[in-house]
């Protein structure tokens, strides 16, 4: 039965966000004004990376706030998401799931032009949750196949925030199909402990975690699609069972393994930031911790030490910084260990290194048990 | 009389080419038709305009059938819609369905395969009609989908608000339990449940419009992904839904139910294959 709520619940966000926050009344007196003060800021162009690499960017900032240009192209696109051979009709950022991670720092404006390809099929837009209005800028990024549009927003907030499509009355599937990604607003000053001394990293990895809902014929057997739009009905069936047929990192089982496994050496500190556009989950890295999480993912917020697990809820990102203190493979996982282990939601890093006997020394291997 | 036909446009065109050239006329017990000619409604061009980037309502002016043209009496019914299932046409529809009432849960991609398949059973040229001619054919039933003149581009929330308000005082929510032909009443041109609680597919495409006041210069842009289902209110939605309550109108409550009317070229000839064809 259709009903008014789900009818307008975009629009019903749109008026909320309008009525709620003084700092976004203030913002929008200023544009309205024409007042935004990003005129006479410096621009500069970034270049975005595939995940799980992050583009290049400063920790600290220096000099004051900038405008920072982005451009994305939207792909559609047929994948793999199993050893099987099971194939997706993926939706993509830039090609990738999850599509690229921005960085920018507080106070700096991101500038993003959207490009959908008039090979697509589908209009798409972006809904940041970093931005400040317009469903995100959902609103003023709705573009067909052959358009482009850009949006310019402030990044008033640091943290990391999930950025995904959101065309009205086709959100979730969007979503699902791959459109989402991260976005890292870093505070100007870089990241901080409680104590305000900073913390630093090495290298940074971006995990995208999407839940998949694939159909399946009368046989079992997962069901091949030649378009977006030719397996949008089965697929809508699928999802309103919420039990996803793949849980996967980075858009397949086995994107972050063997060849493809995250790297780093023993000494190093290495940022993990995780996002999950629709879906609860629990990143953890067995063998290892969080030294500093910040598990909702804003780095106003002082970060929380040593955890062994920490919750990412659905349609958010989280971050998590850990100095690998000995060598050897890790498993990075969702510590829901059946969709870690049935439906494909692990990744791997490979740490080279010196053994440290002091943190663990085996002391006497497997034997017969003594009498 | 049945002919093999290939439901792709190609060999569709082919075969309708063909029954054109051999004159072969409508048999007398094809759907009822009503035939539009000299009628004319005051239509609101379809698709987004946007002035120098800010979303504004499009043209309304006068329109008249320049050619007239016939339409279905009423909405094609399930079982009329299953006989082409079964004469291996149609794609099922999902559900069951009485088969006296109307087909509801029909795609695009459903109502175009369903009119290519009349037409080959019947050797008439059937197909969806245009926005415009489906306006025409509505008349007072035709429903102005301008809810608002406030554009500010300034501030674009102004008109976002706007929309939300004329909706919540717009239109009472429709009962989208099929009813029989004729529940919903006929219009004064005879044709009956336009504008019912079943939304009609017509062949237009979404089209953007952009205009720069300071240059003048103008363009479009269409997007054939996406076409345009009247009814109660028009609606927006891509070729391969088939239930619209995820909502695709601009404003308003989503769609009931999506079927499907055909209009019957009167034409013979390449006018009517081009119509057809959607050149
Ligand atoms: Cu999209």
């Amino acid at each position: 039965m259709i009903t008014r709520r789900t009818a307008l619940i975009g629009t019903a966000v749109a008026a909320v966000a309008a009525a709620a926050p003084a700092l976004a009344q203030e913002q929008l007196a200023a544009a309205a004004a024409g007042t935004a003060s990003a005129d006479g800021l410096p621009h500069v162009k970034a270049k975005l990376v595939a995940p799980p690499a992050v583009m290049a960017h400063e920790q600290v900032a220096t000099g004051g706030p900038k405008v920072v240009e982005f451009t994305m192209t939207i792909h559609e696109k047929q994948i793999v998401v199993d050893d099987e051979g099971t194939t997706f009709q993926a939706m993509t950022f830039d090609g990738s799931m999850p599509g690229p991670t921005m960085v920018v720092h507080e106070g700096d404006y991101l500038q993003l032009t959207l490009v959908n390809p008039d090979t697509n099929t589908m209009p798409h837009n972006i809904d940041f949750h970093a931005a400040t209005g317009a469903l995100g800028g959902a609103k003023l990024t709705f573009i067909n196949p052959g358009e482009q549009a850009t949006l310019r927003f402030k990044a008033t907030r640091a943290g990391v925030f999930v950025y995904h499509c959101a065309p009205e009355g086709m959100v979730p599937w969007h979503v699902v199909s791959g459109m989402s990604g991260t976005v890292m607003v870093l505070p100007r000053g870089g990241l901080k402990d409680a104590e305000g001394r900073p913390l630093r990293y090495d290298r940074a990895y971006t995990i995208g975690e999407f839940d998949l809902y694939i159909p399946r014929d009368e046989d079992g057997n997962y069901k091949t699609y030649e378009s977006p739009g030719d397996a949008y009905a089965d697929t809508i069936e699928v999802m309103r069972r919420l039990i996803p047929t793949h849980v996967v990192f980075n858009g397949a089982k086995g994107a972050l393994t063997g060849d493809n496994a995250m790297t780093a050496k023993v000494g190093e500190t290495v940022l993990f930031i995780h996002s999950q556009a629709n879906r609860d989950t629990r990143p953890h890295l067995i063998g290892g911790h969080g030294d500093w999480v910040w598990e909702a993912g804003k780095f106003a917020n002082p970060p929380e030490r040593d955890l062994e697990t920490w919750f990412v809820r659905g349609g958010s990102a989280g971050a998590a910084l850990y100095t690998f203190r000995q060598p050897g493979i890790y498993a990075y996982v969702n510590h829901n260990l059946i969709e870690a282990a049935e439906l494909g939601a692990t990744a791997h890093v490979k740490v080279e290194g010196e053994w440290n006997d002091d943190l663990m020394t085996q002391i006497s291997g497997p034997a017969p048990i003594a009498v | 009389m049945r002919m093999p036909v290939r439901f792709i446009a190609a060999g569709f065109a082919s075969a309708a080419l063909v029954s054109f050239i051999q004159g072969f006329a409508p048999p007398p017990d094809g759907p009822e038709t009503v035939r539009i000619a000299h009628a004319s409604v005051a239509y609101r061009e379809p698709g987004d305009f946007l002035r120098d980037g800010a979303p504004v309502n499009g043209p309304r002016r006068e329109i008249r059938a320049d050619t007239p043209f016939e339409i279905m009496k009423r909405q094609v019914t399930r079982g009329e819609y299953d006989s082409c299932v079964a004469g291996g046409g149609c794609r099922a529809l999902d559900g069951g369905g009485d088969a006296d009432l109307p087909a509801v849960g029909a795609s695009f991609v459903d109502a175009m395969r369903y009119a290519a398949w009349l037409s080959g059973t019947t050797g008439a040229l059937y197909r969806l009609p245009t926005d415009r001619e489906w306006a025409i054919a509505a008349g007072t039933r035709f429903r102005d989908d301008a809810y608002t003149e406030v554009s500010d581009p300034k501030n674009p929330s102004k008109r976002w608000l706007a929309l939300y308000d004329a909706e919540a005082a717009g239109e009472e929510a429709v009962d989208p339990t099929p009813r029989p032909a004729g529940a919903f009443g006929a219009n004064e041109r005879g044709l009956l449940d336009m504008a019912g609680n079943v939304w009609e597919w017509t062949s237009t495409c979404f089209v953007r419009h952009r205009t720069d006041s300071l240059t003048g210069a103008a363009s479009e842009h269409e997007n054939c992904g996406i076409r345009v289902a009247e009814g109660r209110h028009r609606a927006y939605l891509p070729t391969f839904i088939r239930d619209p309550k995820a909502g695709a109108c601009s404003v308003g409550l989503p769609p009931a139910n999506l079927g499907i009317r055909l209009v019957r070229e009167e034409r013979s000839g390449l006018d009517g294959l081009r119509n057809f064809l959607g050149f």
